[in-house]
């Protein structure tokens, strides 16, 4: 074993579990791996060692774009006085049904 | 929410001064809310929660060690099924910690590293041997307890990468316990030397599981800033306490004896009276000259030296999985 083969780490991806059939993949965590089918075997044994997913994603971590929590505020500000976009914003008199 | 005024962000983060963003960290952290890696967070946070996540990953991983010693001689098939699936457990908790521990800007080799060349910290609780399979019941029960009793206050903990892999961690340990507790009391419902046996465990780990808390709440160096921050929730002590209060009741339906002859239930306070615990045998262990201190450390850095070659023929065949994809699409 060489110290600089070592010293190379492997690559880290995000993994996203499946819980079961009908529901979104969900982020669970993440793990290292030599590439992305070792990646799929090493988040089998990590992160469903019992039945909690029947589908597993895994992303190369430096593959996803976020957005910057310090912009978040104006980021997300256009929404925040829609508040017509809401159902409760409209106020329907009651003798009015099923709406 | 959407009924808020607009609120006036002029400044931002790269402009505002330390004192400023730190009072609005603070702010955060007084409302519950979590903490996340992009973040803008106190460079003591930071370094707080790697030296402690680090030391908790390495704690999950040089624990597999005591009962790993107990794999091959384990009674009975079930016995060692359960067994592979808790040591499997304790790395893949350790995995999630390094993770986690990650998010903070610190890498994996360079935890590791920390651990091998015995500059990082762990749980001094795993220095202690397992001279018999009692022990593994005893590190389940009490060790396995008394962790429990730790990390369920940190799965609220305000950096959110570390309170997730404490949910995911707790809702695994509580098997942990379980069936440390079942594996006792098989034993002392057993043969009169199956039940001795137990009973020696139990002396053996009793003390080093108080310990476990950490230094009484006088003398303990972290505790204030770790709850200011709510990293920490309970103090040292009263999650000692609590442990005590629940174990004791424990031991008596199994017929075991708490080795401790000042052990008693204060009916004023409404909880148990103990005996002082030996810190100049923490000290100890903590400084490298506990019962297998050298073992564990020598243990650990066999096994990464002999797993060189896996990770050389992984990193070697992904590559050149990529080179065939390379020239496949070229």
């Amino acid at each position: 074993m060489s110290s600089s083969e070592d010293k190379r780490q492997w690559p880290l991806y995000e993994v996203f579990v499946r819980a079961r059939g009908g529901l979104d993949h969900k982020h669970v965590g993440s793990l290292h791996a030599a590439d992305a089918r070792m990646a799929v075997d090493h988040a089998r044994d990590l992160y469903t060692r019992r039945l909690e997913g029947i589908s597993i994603w895994v992303v190369p971590s430096h593959q996803i774009t976020a957005s910057d929590p310090a912009e978040s505020d104006s980021l997300f500000e256009p929404a925040r006085d829609k508040i017509y976009r809401h159902p409760t914003f409209y106020e329907i008199p009651d003798e009015v049904k099923t709406l | 929410m959407y009924t808020q005024a607009l609120d006036v962000q002029g400044a931002d983060a790269a402009t505002l001064d330390e004192g400023v963003l730190e009072r609005r960290f603070l702010e955060r952290v007084d409302a519950e809310e979590k903490i996340e890696p992009k973040d803008w967070m106190p460079a003591r946070y930071r370094n707080t929660l790697i030296r402690q996540i680090s030391q908790h990953a390495h704690s999950e991983i040089v624990g597999m060690l005591p009962e790993g010693n107990w794999i091959t001689r384990a009674p009975t098939l079930k016995r060692k099924a359960i067994l592979i699936a808790k040591v499997q457990d304790e790395g893949g908790h350790g995995a999630y910690l390094y993770s986690a521990a990650e998010t903070l800007g610190v890498s994996r080799d360079q935890l590791i590293d920390q651990l091998l060349s015995g500059k990082a910290k762990y749980s001094s609780i795993f220095n202690y041997p397992t001279p018999t399979w009692a022990d593994v019941g005893a590190i389940g029960w009490l060790v396995d307890g008394a962790a429990i009793m730790n990390q369920i206050p940190l799965c609220r903990c305000s950096y959110g990468p570390y309170a997730r892999a404490m949910v995911r961690v707790c809702r695994e340990e509580s098997f942990h316990q379980r069936q440390g507790y079942d594996l006792m009391m098989h034993l002392a419902q057993g043969t009169p030397a199956q039940k001795r046996m137990a009973q020696e465990a139990l002396n053996r780990w009793w003390w080093p599981a108080l310990m476990m808390f950490g230094p009484s709440d006088a003398n303990s160096t972290h505790s204030g800033e770790s709850q200011r921050w709510k990293i920490k929730r309970f103090s040292n002590d009263e999650l000692r306490q609590k442990f005590v209060d629940f174990t004791v009741p424990q031991a008596r339906f199994l017929d075991l004896a708490i080795p401790d002859p000042l052990l008693r239930w204060d009916d004023i306070k409404q909880q148990h009276e103990f005996g002082p615990i030996d810190w100049s045998e923490f000290d100890q262990v903590l400084k490298g000259n506990g019962p297998c201190n050298a073992e564990r450390i020598a243990a650990r850095r066999n096994a990464h030296a002999a797993g060189g070659w896996v990770r050389e023929a992984a990193s070697a065949y992904a590559e050149k999985q990529r080179r065939r994809a390379a020239t496949l699409a070229a």
